[in-house]
């Protein structure tokens, strides 16, 4: 059973996680483009 | 299925900044500082980017480091007033969930090294993790005094893997700079024990001065200092770094050398008594920042 109140908490906690997890893949993607650009030593 | 009890804090979803906490934060600035450190003092520095991700890899193992430390030790840090708020014992978090984070991201740290630097620093990544988690977190420290004195190796990986990230192999200034701070360690952490004594003797940790009492403990931190301040000043006479350097660790080392010997001759058993101790833990943290920023600028104006 979920209290009152705590389906709001439950909401506002995964909607905080999955944003925070979409900002580090997004990050991890230019990351590794980057790391890939330097690894080959192309220069721009 | 049975329905779920949300009344159980653990069984709510945990909010991101608990599994940030479980990273300890404030350790992995200091795992970053001697990693970054180890990285530009360097003869040859990689591309910035690979560099940078050197350092994010330091900071991902140290964070999973401080994960799987947390998980393993969620009971004793629930007796210890300095823990207790920590997510695990305050029940903000499940023990699975941070199981799963610390291994996560002890992993892709190590893969992340492999496929942007170089296999060697990754494999010594990979060393540090497990040798903090499994000899120093699962074995030494609920089992013996000793725990910090080999347990510090762990801490003092990150400028070795630092150098190796941006050369491919080891040298003997960052194998010195692994000496600093394995043996800057001890004092540092018996400093700090000393005035929360009471919580490590609460939690069943058989820290030195609950084991050995307060008088040896002061003794072994002025012992341990003395190698410390010899490894920390050995680069310039060594010539792996300049006399700016050398000048600089000189003083540095014989101030802490000053504070060893305040807190030698206190007799304090009270940690509200205990100023000479909290000095000499504080200046320790500023020591190393300062000694490796010292090491690096002397390389850089050298150039």
């Amino acid at each position: 059973m979920v209290k009152d109140g705590e389906e709001e908490i439950i909401r506002k906690r995964q909607h905080d996680r999955a944003r925070v997890t979409a900002l580090l893949l997004g990050a991890f993607v230019v990351l590794m483009f980057l790391i890939t650009i330097a690894k080959t030593g192309i220069n721009w | 299925m049975p329905a779920m009890d949300m009344t159980n804090p653990a069984v709510l979803p945990a909010d991101w900044r608990d599994f940030l906490a479980l990273t300890k934060p404030r350790v992995m600035s200091l795992v970053v500082f001697t990693g970054l450190a180890g990285l530009l003092a360097a003869p040859e520095l990689p591309p910035l980017v690979l560099g940078f991700t050197a350092i994010l890899c330091i900071a991902l193992g140290a964070g999973a480091c401080g994960a799987l430390n947390q998980w393993y030790e969620a009971d004793v840090d629930a007796k210890m007033r300095r823990t207790a708020k920590r997510p695990l014992p305050d029940g903000r978090m499940d023990r699975q969930s941070a199981l799963h984070f610390g291994v996560g991201l002890g992993a892709f740290s190590v893969l992340l090294m492999g496929l942007a630097t170089n296999w060697l620093a990754a494999a010594m990544l990979l060393a540090s993790i497990l040798f903090y988690v499994l000899v120093y977190t699962v074995w030494l420290k609920p089992r013996t005094p000793q725990n910090i004195v080999i347990g510090g190796a762990a801490g003092a990986f990150p400028p070795l893997i630092g150098w190796v990230a941006a050369t491919g192999h080891f040298a003997p200034l960052p194998l010195l700079l692994f000496a600093i701070i394995f043996l800057w360690t001890p004092p540092h952490f018996w400093a700090l024990s000393l005035f929360v004594r009471s919580d490590y003797a609460a939690a069943g940790i058989p820290m030195l001065p609950v084991v050995a009492g307060f008088e040896n403990t002061r003794r072994q931190i002025f012992l341990y200092t003395l190698p410390m301040a010899a490894a920390a000043v050995a680069p310039w006479p060594l010539g792996l770094s300049g006399p700016i350097y050398g000048g600089c660790a000189a003083i540095l080392s014989f101030v802490f050398v000053a504070l060893s010997v305040r807190v030698l001759a206190s007799r304090a058993t009270d940690p509200k008594e205990m100023g000479a101790e909290k000095h000499l833990f504080a200046y320790s943290v500023f020591y190393l920042f300062a000694l490796f920023t010292v090491l690096v600028a002397d390389r850089w104006l050298a150039w």
